[in-house]
């Protein structure tokens, strides 16, 4: 029998964009509040297992058209990347520093490099996450 | 600060990285990895020697100052094993080229050897109980997929038994360390020695520190070794030899740590309890290691032999004892990754890993007899080979330490693992081949070569003990004066 997913499909087209903003929402508080790269992964990824249950594997494959493995990748590559500039800058590893710069439209603006290595943190997540529920969904 | 302490860790995670982005490249992997572990190696080296100009170096991560930040820590005792360890993952890897077949390259197999060294050279410099944990499972992860990968009926059977009991021997972890947390509220190493030293280490801290060892026990072999034999025989040799040189090295080191630095103040209930369980596992193994006629369950029982006989340096806790179990743990490391190297050899030639269905390979392969009989040597203890000098000092700290019966078991241990050995080495090189030799895959004949390297390096660690025995000795010295590592990490 087949099985009738309208209100599904429908739903999920509209959540799915919620949800994603949520997570860079997340992903953008994770510096001085409850957040961050981990927890805006996953719910990135969320958002894309949501599609896959509403549709299937094959149209977030179209959707989507990434290799989750090298996603992973380049998310760890990131993070290290950042520790890897405190050793040529010389101080212990993993150090991290912030400045106030004065952005257009944004006004007085915090940046901090430890954002850049929780963005590692996200592409990790997001690659392992889904890696692990395309790989396993994919298993008949 | 030091970044240089980093460096071992972050070369296989570099490494591995940047293996997974050209997986399909196996070429090129193998160029990547096969120059990130000779740069390790040189890397471990200087920092040893770092460590022998400069004494103990630490490195808080991120610039947070310990006990609050996470401190890597690199005394002379663990960066003798990293050195180890970076030796032991080149000859392996090596090996690993010319054994390992497509269809294990294909699915990430250097990637997830890199990763396991990631885990074990951050479990040796790590200086946070709780980032020990990590480490911990970063190896364990990745030896999942390494005694997974390939899927054979087998292997499936056992990486469940093995994945089963290492999830609940790391919730055992993750529970001591929040009651060890609970009660002294710090989870720096050296930190908490300090704390536990002014508490006083009393009955529930004493309790604490055996459920330490249990866990430590069962990642170790150390009495609870059931899970090893079977887990530790399905993977290609090349793993098995990380495996057995590497993995339970970690629990021993993890347990030396504890109860040199942090639990030492009880030593009549705690190294009385490591004592005993370290005459049974040897006694215990060195019964398996005779009872069977199949070449790899021999050489893993050896393991679990040879894991009790270092804890027993730890249970006597002398300068002499410890210097004896921080050489022999070296020399372990590196004799048995030997040994099941030239075992997966052997069974490369005769098709077979029953040694009475072998014979008479001395004739056609005598290269590899003669390094066969120099790592058994080598393993019993037979000077000058390397395995004598860490014998002789444990049973000389054994001794004095008053552990007589103890000692008396080691000894005979040793016996019966000479035994056990020339059982092997009589029914696989002498006699005449039983069945004829099956035809080796091509390229099987340089397998040798980077077990080569290892024998030579057996050789060296017995013959230069004089030149050996300084570093050793400022290791276990170390260990004996925890005061050494605290002002180390807590000073200011």
């Amino acid at each position: 029998m087949k099985t009738n997913d309208v209100i599904l499909q429908t739903v999920a087209k509209v959540v799915v964009f919620l949800i994603l903003t949520f997570s860079v929402f997340l992903f953008f508080a994770g510096h001085n509040n409850p957040g961050g790269g981990f927890i805006g992964g996953l719910m990135t990824a969320a958002a894309l297992v949501l599609l896959a249950l509403a549709f299937d594997l094959q149209t977030i494959r179209k959707v989507v058209p990434v290799d989750f493995r090298k996603v992973m990748a380049i998310g760890l590559m990131i993070a290290l990347l950042t520790g890897i500039g405190s050793l040529v800058l010389d101080v212990p590893f993993l150090s991290h520093t912030f400045g106030h710069f004065d952005l257009p439209l944004l006004g007085d603006t915090e940046l901090a490099t430890a954002t850049l290595f929780d963005l590692g943190v996200y592409l990790a997540v997001v690659g392992v996450t889904m890696t692990i529920i395309l790989s396993i969904g994919e298993d008949h | 600060m030091n970044n240089l302490l980093i460096m071992p860790l972050l070369i296989p995670l570099v490494t591995a990285v940047l293996l997974v982005f050209f997986y399909k490249q196996i070429r090129l992997q193998k160029w990547i990895s096969g120059f990130s572990v000779l740069a390790n190696v040189s890397v471990a080296g200087y920092m040893v020697h770092v460590v022998r100009q400069d004494g103990i170096q630490t490195l808080n991560m991120g610039g947070w100052a310990a006990p609050y930040g996470i401190v890597f820590v690199a005394d002379m005792f663990a960066s003798l094993l990293v050195l180890t360890t970076t030796v032991v993952s080149a000859a392996c890897l090596y090996y690993a080229f010319g054994s390992i077949g497509k269809e294990r390259e294909k699915f990430y197999f250097y990637p997830f050897f890199q990763f396991l060294n990631v885990g074990v050279i951050g479990s040796f410099l790590t200086g946070d109980i709780f980032n020990l944990f990590v480490c911990f499972e970063v190896m364990l992860i990745s030896s999942y997929a390494l005694i997974v990968l390939g899927g054979t009926k087998k292997q499936l059977r056992e990486s469940l038994k093995y994945i089963l009991i290492n999830i609940i021997s790391s919730a055992l972890f993750v529970a001591s360390v929040a009651y060890l947390y609970a009660v002294v509220g710090t989870l720096n190493m050296a930190h908490l020695s300090v704390r536990v030293a002014e508490a006083g280490q009393g009955g529930v801290l004493t309790t604490i520190s055996v459920l330490f060892l249990i866990v430590f026990g069962l990642k170790a072999g150390l009495f609870l070794y059931f899970w090893l034999p079977g887990s530790y025989k399905v993977p290609p040799a090349a793993v098995t030899a990380v495996f057995g040189g590497l993995l339970t090295k970690v629990g021993l080191y993890a347990i030396i740590r504890t109860f040199t630095l942090i639990f030492y103040h009880d030593p009549y209930i705690t190294h009385t309890l490591i004592g005993w369980l370290a005459a049974a596992t040897m006694l215990l193994g060195v019964i398996g290691a005779i009872a069977y006629w199949d070449i790899h369950r021999i050489l893993i029982y050896n393991i679990v032999a040879a894991v009790g006989f270092i804890a027993f340096g730890l249970a006597a806790a002398n300068q002499a004892a410890l210097e004896g179990a921080i050489y022999y743990l070296v020399h372990d490391m590196v004799v048995k990754a030997l040994l099941f190297l030239l075992g997966g050899v052997i069974i490369a030639y005769t098709g077979t890993a029953k040694i009475r269905e072998m014979g008479g390979l001395m004739r056609s392969r005598p290269v590899l007899g003669w390094m066969f009989f120099i790592a058994a040597m080598a393993l019993v203890g037979v000077p000058p080979l390397s395995g004598f000098i860490g014998k002789l000092l444990i049973v000389e700290g054994g001794l004095a330490a008053g552990y007589y019966w103890i000692t008396g078991i080691g000894l005979l241990t040793s016996l019966l693992i000479l035994y056990s050995m020339m059982r092997i080495f009589m029914n696989v090189f002498w006699g005449v081949p039983k069945s004829p030799l099956s035809e080796p895959k091509k390229g099987t004949g340089w397998l040798v070569l980077p077990a080569s390297c290892l024998v030579i390096l057996t050789i060296v660690l017995g013959l230069g003990a004089e030149w050996i025995y300084p570093y050793v000795n400022q290791a276990g010295e170390t260990l004996l004066n925890p005061d050494q590592y605290i002002q180390a990490v807590l000073k200011e």
